[in-house]
């Protein structure tokens, strides 16, 4: 393998780039990246960046002082993957590679129909964050449709800067996917405590305004007057560029537990991919930076060996900051029969829980609580290493 | 100096934290060796007492960034700036730090 080109720019495609560069790799590296902007972290986009507390420079992924040699195309997006791995370019141009790591991310989920043309906003890049920020001014009546991690977080975010929140969920309960009824609907009260109104089973149908939308409008007649209107409704991944190529497109690019797609020298990893899932028997799309980042390190070394490497990844993790208290998960909830709450109580408040299948603990989650949590982590880590050594 | 807890009550793989000005996190590797660097990850608002202890590394819980507990060096980025190292002393098994005066971010 000589010449490698990563599509994608981001945190996947970066954490990529060094992984290739730490095991190794000392041919030519090209990362391809639609955004102009050099990599950026996303997740204080809806935190501290979106509360003017941590500025532009700040969000870099890159170190100053960082060698990776790496060739950047800026500004192009790959339009389709050929045969004998040939990535074409927006802009004409082509790039052959010997390996190719897929790391194209996601976009927004749209609202179906027409939208006014202003105050309507997704939240997903700097240039999106940069337009939310603006609308939040003290008193400006914000509804955000969804009220999942970018919607709770933007809603924390806009409440601390003395916006009126208004969140509105389809399901009859909060974050009930992520972390199950019980904790979705603990976690969710924060909003309440902390002045947002949160409305569950809630069916939006239009967008009202001319020119600037004016209110949400719901499914029984009624409607929410709105300043501005946040749309979090979750993520579709970047794949249509890869139609035809021969990859597995399922919702992702469907892989194997390893980032390998079947196709020679081409490796997934990040939102655009869908890992296979042991503990869920089906691949799966893990939209999380820490996934994003740590898989990248799997993936490449499927790359460099042919699908010869098999290291066992940690149990997945993910974060998130609202009102004030560190919410934190790791584990895989699937299939949990039982909920142990282990310090604090169940409810809009600090609190330890862990989710059990069978008496074993298979995840855990904390609102606050940070070092009872890292025992959970690492127990978790250890049973993962020890369950992939009786694999192997 | 700051007094931290018994010897005994710090086990191998484990760290405290101290609520100082900066808050201060102290280590105790597998191996037994103790540590002292500041809390607060460089690069985003994380105690890293509460980071993943690895060797004689810490890894910042949220962003991954490993810190050094010998040096404080920091191997790569979102983080890009050391973190300050502070002396362990034990005397009649009790753990104690001597905070450093270096600046903050130095």
């Amino acid at each position: 393998v000589n010449r490698i080109v990563i599509v994608g720019g981001s945190l996947a495609g970066l954490s990529s780039a060094r992984a290739l560069r730490k095991q190794g790799f000392g041919g030519e590296l090209v990362v391809v990246a639609t955004e102009a902007h050099r990599p950026y972290d996303r997740p204080p986009l809806s935190k501290e960046f979106l509360a003017g507390t941590m500025g532009e420079a700040e969000l870099a992924l890159e170190g100053a002082e960082e060698q990776l040699d790496l060739t950047w195309r800026v500004g192009v997006s790959a339009t389709h993957l050929g045969p004998e791995r040939t990535v074409e370019l927006s802009d004409g141009t082509n790039e052959r590679a010997d390996g190719v790591v897929i790391a194209t991310g996601a976009r927004p989920r749209t609202l179906p129909g027409p939208a006014p043309a202003r105050g309507v906003h997704y939240l997903r890049t700097l240039d999106d964050a940069r337009a939310l920020r603006a609308e939040l001014r003290p008193g400006a009546r914000l509804v955000i449709i969804g009220a999942g991690f970018i919607g709770a977080e933007v809603a924390s975010t806009a409440r601390g800067i003395g916006v009126q929140v208004t969140v509105l969920e389809a399901a009859p309960q909060p974050l009930a996917g992520a972390l199950g009824p019980k904790i979705g609907a603990a976690v969710a009260g924060l909003h309440a405590v902390h002045g947002v109104e949160l409305r569950c089973g809630v069916s939006v149908v239009g967008l009202a305004g001319a020119n600037r939308v004016t209110a949400v409008e719901l499914a029984d007649g009624t409607s929410v007057p709105a300043d501005a209107v946040l749309v979090g409704i979750g993520v579709q991944p970047n794949v249509e560029w890869l139609a035809g190529s021969g990859l597995h497109l399922d919702g992702g690019v469907i892989c194997d537990e390893y980032g390998g797609t079947g196709v020679a020298g081409v490796v997934a990893v990040g939102d655009c991919s869908a890992w296979a899932d042991p503990m869920l028997g089906r691949p799966q799309r893990v939209e999380h930076w820490t996934a994003a980042r740590e898989r990248s390190a799997v993936a490449v070394a499927t790359l460099l060996s042919g699908g010869q490497d098999r290291r066992v990844g940690r149990p997945a993790y993910f974060w998130s900051d609202q009102y004030g208290h560190r919410i934190q998960f790791a584990g895989a909830h699937h299939g949990h029969d039982e909920v142990v709450v282990e310090a604090g109580a169940l409810g809009p408040q600090e609190f330890l829980a862990t989710y059990r299948r069978q008496g074993q603990v298979v995840a855990a989650l904390a609102v606050g609580h940070g070092p009872a949590f890292l025992k959970h982590r690492r127990e978790l880590a250890k049973m993962a290493t020890s369950a992939g050594q009786e694999m192997a | 100096m700051l007094f931290v807890c018994g010897a005994a009550e710090l086990a191998p793989g484990e760290a405290r934290r101290l609520d100082s000005e900066p808050p201060i996190a102290v280590f105790r590797t597998d191996d037994g060796e103790l540590f002292a660097i500041d809390d607060t990850c460089t690069h985003q608002d994380a105690s890293l007492a509460e980071g993943w202890l690895e060797g004689c590394e810490v890894e910042c819980p949220l962003h991954a960034s490993k810190f050094d507990l010998r040096t404080g060096a920091v191997d790569a980025p979102p983080a890009r700036l050391p973190v300050r190292t502070h002396e362990v002393v034990v005397d009649a098994d009790q753990i104690y730090v001597i905070a450093s005066t270096a600046a903050v971010g130095s």
